[in-house]
């Protein structure tokens, strides 16, 4: 670790040479196959969706504010839920950490100098790219209103929204996500380092494994059931349109074999940015690692076979219904043993509530919520009455922005000082996830009350008894933008002027941690040698923490599979 | 009235209260659950807060027993919800006999909805308390969904297929109904009130008019216009069955099966004539698909259930020179 300290002060210094000054100029940017430089690539594309997304759902924020709307006409509320969901589901946060935390990070943990195919890397990046013009050009020419379900016949005959682009770019990007998820699965069989079994993978590259799996087996479904939604658009195959002799049921089935796996390509890795951020400032080993481990695997297998939970109502056989519904119940095993073991992990630790902390304690409370409201939703007698509500809204804005956002925010902040080299202001930065946690649940809460009312998803005016609560949720989604925009601006702000932060400010265990902030273009000076158990502090003298042990005779690494 | 925020819809139906004692044992099984971490989550943070910087906290990695107890416990809880929750369904998704049965045509973006009486009506449900009513739920165009919250009861209805829905109104009065499946642009306004009466007060609405004229006579009008005559004549010598006595009996079918006949049955037969072939008939009769509305599939279907008590002719037998589908 070359130049990063000056002895008189203690102060850090940037390192001489990094990924970031390796090479100038724009061309250094667009043709890199340097991980780390993709995934600011990936960063600065998925912040832009993020945007888009949020302009959305501000407008449809505001014009709830009163039982007519207030803002604008029922046929662009329709457009501003749908873009707000496929520019948010299909280009934030579906790429949002695997394509951008997960590709900085995986080679380093694993102590890889770049992931085994970085050009094909680089291509999906380009690929995500083009699908994204394609919706971009759908959301300028008319928009898209058919819901980020394109539920058929709507989407594929009724529509006279900009339908066809908005297909085409989700499928496109299907094979983004597909390339991403095989590079990563290649990786970690192959490019291990020295030392560094299966059981010694940190937690994160464990939920990107089990992400990847997702990815590469139910992309290729909801491309190919997009593209026949589109054909029939196109061309008047009859897939889907009963008066052309098709089945729109069948398009529920192909569609939530996907999309119903995909929202666990979107909690997963905030699972495993929540596994690694919490050892860390409980400074002792995660609680039941091999089960957290093997749960990962378990939901994404499990996942698969939950879909039609989604279709109770579509008037589908009793029997079915049973089964997925019990099926649906078996997948929160895995969940709840998540939580149970974080929760576990602060027994006896050694507490501090830096700023990532306090995303992943924010974490575990609202997807414990959301995990548990999926409960109602899973229960065959109350979902005929919560189906399609406002319930479903907020549950799954608790699973996907309570969980996955925060675990994504939170991972950013946990690893910005490994990224830039440099800190962020701290009590700036704990401030803003407080009102993050605030402002999500005076948004979302809400929702639940107002879907056990009854109260239809979808509406772009609503019966006035339910305004005080659409109010609430409006006051909240406030507070929850200047929650986002403060990390924007402090993150950005810190890029230049932050406190350089160190090789290892926290100090945590992972081998990302044991190279340069930022990291040399190859990652590390020489191919590292794991000899430390996961989450390890007391025989690991070199982080300099009270009571370590020298690394003594440890067991070798079961064989060097 | 309802208060300016009101906390749970209206119970008005024989669901509701078992919905609302499931959704009671959820909710508590839920907020213990999310209490035990919180307290968890808040005691650990004060109890075990960091007390010098370079301080590491116990070496624990696990223990086997806990592991075993926060997957047993859980599963056994959410076993019971699974199983109340199915059963509540399995009594909502087993239609009884003798319901009163109101025919629901959803089209981007109103309901269309007709008594058995043959009495209609737009975006308004008349029905008697107490007694159990069956919704028969066509499209006409893309999904939609009828869903009555202080009910607790909803269902898609979905073009291309009938679906079935039952309740029996508890309480008279007016009650918000929705489609709650996103159908396009005026999705929002695609809703209605559904009007629980007494049943005198129903009879004597009922009879105030019978709209459009007897969806009988209606379809024997179709009977005769759109020529099933022709084929399905009432003694049963034509290419096709004849229609006496057929509704809500057990038909069998030319690959051996039975199939009983029901509304759903029928206008399959009308729309896609060779999905299923009545034992001792050919399949020659050409698809109505596109050439009848909903409207009239339903006129049809309500003929073709007024011939239930006609005598039924004797089958063509075995041998004989068969002709034609039913």
């Amino acid at each position: 670790m070359d130049g990063t300290t000056t002895a008189a002060t203690g102060e850090f210094q940037l390192p001489r040479e990094h990924y970031l000054n390796a090479k100038y100029g724009i061309r250094s940017w667009l043709l890199t196959t340097d991980h780390k430089r993709i995934a600011l690539l990936y960063l600065a594309s998925v912040t832009f969706f993020f945007f888009v997304g949020g302009i959305f759902a501000t407008l449809i924020r505001i014009h709830l504010l009163t039982p007519n709307g207030l803002l604008v006409t029922p046929e662009t509320y329709n457009k501003l839920f749908t873009m707000h969901g496929v520019a948010m589901i299909f280009f934030f946060l579906i790429p949002s950490i695997p394509a951008v935390l997960g590709n900085f990070l995986i080679p380093i943990m694993i102590g890889a100098k770049d992931l085994a195919f970085p050009k094909i890397n680089l291509l999906s990046w380009y690929i995500y790219l083009v699908g994204g013009c394609f919706v971009l050009y759908s959301f300028g020419t008319g928009g898209l209103d058919t819901g980020w379900t394109f539920y058929t016949p709507l989407s594929s005959i009724y529509s006279n929204s900009a339908v066809t682009p908005a297909v085409i770019g989700i499928f496109i990007n299907g094979f983004s996500s597909i390339l991403t998820g095989l590079n990563f699965l290649v990786t970690v069989h192959t490019m291990r380092a020295p030392g560094m079994t299966w059981f010694r993978l940190p937690l994160f590259v464990w939920a990107h494994y089990a992400t990847s799996l997702i990815m590469v087996l139910g992309t290729p479904v909801i491309a190919i059931t997009l593209l026949l939604a589109g054909l029939e658009r196109m061309f008047h195959f009859g897939f889907f349109n009963p008066a052309y002799g098709g089945d729109p049921i069948l398009f529920q089935h192909l569609f939530w074999f996907y999309s119903h796996p995909a929202v666990y390509i979107m909690i997963l890795p905030a699972m495993g940015v929540i596994s690694e951020i919490i050892p860390t400032f409980v400074r002792k080993p995660i609680f039941g690692y091999s089960f957290i481990a093997a749960s990962s695997i378990g939901i994404a297998v499990i996942g698969f076979i939950v879909w039609a939970h989604h279709m109770f109502v579509t008037g589908e056989a009793t029997y079915a219904a049973i089964a997925f519904s019990f099926l649906s119940y078996i997948v929160a095993v895995p969940s709840a043993v998540k939580v149970f073991n974080w929760t576990a992990t602060l027994y006896k630790g050694s507490i501090s509530y830096d700023t990532p902390m306090l995303y992943a304690l924010g974490f575990i409370g609202l997807f414990t919520i959301g995990g548990l409201t999926g409960l109602f939703l899973a229960c065959l007698g109350l979902d005929i009455h919560l189906h399609d509500t406002y319930f479903v809204i907020a549950h799954f804005h608790y699973i996907m922005v309570g969980g996955a956002v925060m675990g994504y925010v939170g991972g950013l902040h946990f690893w910005w000082p490994k990224i830039t080299g440099r800190l962020y202001p701290e009590y700036l930065a704990r401030a803003a996830a407080i009102i993050l946690f605030i402002g999500f649940n005076l948004t979302f809460f809400p929702q639940f009350i107002l879907g056990g009312l009854g109260s239809p998803r979808r509406y772009s005016n609503y019966p006035p008894e339910f305004q005080v609560l659409n109010v609430m949720s409006t006051a909240g989604a406030s507070i929850l933008a200047l929650g986002y925009l403060l990390p924007m601006v402090y993150l950005t702000w810190s890029m230049r002027y932050g406190k350089i932060a160190g090789p290892n400010p926290w100090p945590t265990t992972g081998l990302e941690w044991k190279t340069n902030s930022p990291p040399l273009t190859e990652n590390f000076h020489e191919t590292p040698v794991v000899d430390w158990e996961p989450y390890d502090f007391v025989h690991r003298p070199d982080l300099g923490l009270k009571g370590a042990k020298p690394p003594g005779k440890l067991a070798p690494a079961h064989g060097d599979d | 009235m309802q208060s300016q925020l009101p906390l749970y819809p209206e119970s008005a139906s024989n669901f509701a209260p078992d919905v609302d004692g499931l959704m009671l044992f959820i909710v508590g099984v839920c907020i213990f659950f999310a209490v035990l971490i919180t307290v968890a989550i808040v005691y650990f943070f004060f109890r075990y807060k960091r007390k010098t910087p370079d301080e590491i906290g116990a070496p624990i990695h696990g223990d086997l027993r806990l592991e075993i107890t926060w997957i047993v416990l859980p599963f056994f809880l959410l076993l019971s919800m699974f199983g109340w929750g199915a059963v509540v369904y399995v009594d909502y998704r087993h239609i009884p006999s003798n319901t009163l049965d109101v025919y629901v045509i959803g089209k981007q973006w109103m309901w269309k909805l007709e008594q058995p009486n043959g009495r209609r009506e737009i975006n308004e449900l008349h029905v008697p308390v107490n007694r159990n009513v069956r919704l028969i739920l066509a499209s006409e165009d893309v999904i939609h969904d009828f869903s009555v919250p202080a009910f607790r009861v909803k269902m898609d209805v979905v073009p291309g297929h009938y679906n079935s829905m039952w309740f029996r109104p508890t309480k008279a009065g007016r009650y918000h109904f929705f489609c709650s499946q996103y159908c396009g642009t005026s999705h929002a306004i695609m809703g209605g009130w559904v009007t629980v009466m007494e049943p005198d007060d129903y009879a004597a609405w009922l009879a105030g008019s019978t709209g459009s004229g007897d969806p009988v006579a209606l379809g024997a009008r179709l009977y005769n216009d759109l020529a099933c005559n022709t084929c399905h004549s009432p003694d049963g010598k034509g290419r096709g069955p004849s229609y006496n006595g057929v509704y809500g009996s057990k038909v069998r079918l030319a690959d051996g099966s039975t199939v009983v006949a029901d509304d759903a049955y029928i206008r399959e037969s009308i729309l896609q004539p060779t999905a299923k072939i009545v034992a001792g008939y050919q399949p020659v009769m050409p698809s109505f698909q596109g050439l009848v509305s909903e409207d009239q599939i339903l006129a049809l279907t309500a003929y073709i259930k007024a011939q239930k008590d006609q005598p039924v002719p004797v089958k063509p037998a075995a041998g004989e020179p068969a002709t034609g589908k039913k």
